[in-house]
């Protein structure tokens, strides 16, 4: 089995979209404890993905991602940037290099995450995306191959903002507040958590 | 003229950038290349990865260049652009973990003197230290 096209097109749509209706509350996150520009800068990323959006799905899943990753990284304008650009072209290379959708989603989301690590020189617990991300990817290689595998991603990725509240951020602008930043929820986190959302909502949708 | 390595500086701000490199030039003329960029890619406060590219290669020397950045996202961003850049041309770019006017003025004054790209980027970075 493999992605199809349309799939793969309607679910990089609704991520794109859903990040896009997202980004006042982004922005008001970032406002908190940042320099309040995550939601106009990934408004502006996904925005120029949709735009490609049709030359993008006409690729081959590989080159797909690769492009998206590009794409983010030549328009969001902010760290965000290269660090979802990271992402998606680490994805895309993974698949590149024999690996294949969806029997090694774990180890394909892996190495993105890694991508994410190693651009932002960053590890869990930090108040970062990744404090999304890395769980995102525990209950992927715990749950793989579960009937309830969407359902657990979607609860992880839920969970996994929250407990950014509490957390002190020592990574990006955020950690010049210190201990300030402590009691709002990472937009970073909050922006991986939409995108976790909405590529599952649009799994779930699936006839 | 001896080659000198060129300088780039990257702000969140094109005010900031541009003036960052009035003060470099008005300190080395136009004995080192100095290229800016600031701002993102609609023109508001950030930085953007093909502007960085640009500067770059605008600025571009076969000794290399330096980067000097302000915050974060200048950094991720400029990181970036260096990745993106042709490979020949990769490995002779730095980013510079020195604050950006300061940085930006040591950076130039010691690649007029024609040093290395090591030791440019050594005397910036020299002003980060304890």
């Amino acid at each position: 089995m493999s992605v199809q096209p349309e799939t793969f097109k309607s679910l990089v749509k609704a991520a794109a979209e859903r990040v896009i209706a997202s980004a006042p509350e982004l922005t008001s996150l970032d406002q908190a404890i940042g320099d309040g520009d995550h939601g106009t800068n990934m408004k502006r990323g996904c925005e120029a993905v949709l735009g490609k959006l049709d030359v993008i799905s006409a690729q081959p899943l590989d080159e797909a991602l690769k492009m998206i990753g590009k794409t983010l990284v030549m328009t969001v304008g902010g760290a965000s940037g290269p660090l979802y650009g990271s992402f998606f072209l680490a994805a895309g290379e993974a698949l590149s290099h024999d690996k294949h959708l969806p029997d090694d989603l774990a180890d394909v989301f892996g190495s993105a995450v890694n991508a994410v690590s190693a651009r932002g020189r960053s590890q869990v617990g930090e108040k970062t995306m990744l404090d999304v991300l890395v769980p995102v990817l525990e209950t992927l290689k715990m749950a793989a191959g579960q009937p309830d595998l969407i359902a657990r991603v979607r609860a992880t990725a839920t969970e996994a903002v929250e407990r950014t509240a509490p957390m002190q951020a020592t990574k990006g602008r955020a950690s010049f507040l210190g201990a300030r930043s402590v009691g709002h929820v990472d937009p970073g986190a909050r922006s991986s958590c939409v995108l976790v959302q909405a590529v599952c909502a649009g799994l779930e949708a699936r006839p | 003229m001896t080659d000198t390595v060129g300088i780039v500086i990257v702000s969140h701000s094109a005010d900031i950038a541009k003036g960052t490199a009035d003060m470099v030039r008005q300190m080395v003329g136009s004995e080192v290349k100095v290229a800016f960029c600031g701002g993102n890619p609609d023109g508001g406060l950030g930085t953007s990865v093909p502007l960085i590219i640009d500067a770059i290669n605008d600025a571009w020397s076969p000794k290399g260049v330096a980067v000097l950045v302000d915050l974060g996202g200048a950094e991720t961003n400029s990181e970036m652009a260096v990745e993106m850049l042709e490979p020949a041309r990769r490995d002779l770019v730095v980013v510079c973990n020195a604050p950006i006017v300061e940085g930006a003025v040591m950076a130039a004054t010691e690649a007029a003197g024609g040093s290395s790209l090591a030791q440019v980027k050594a005397v910036a970075e020299e002003l980060s230290a304890d």
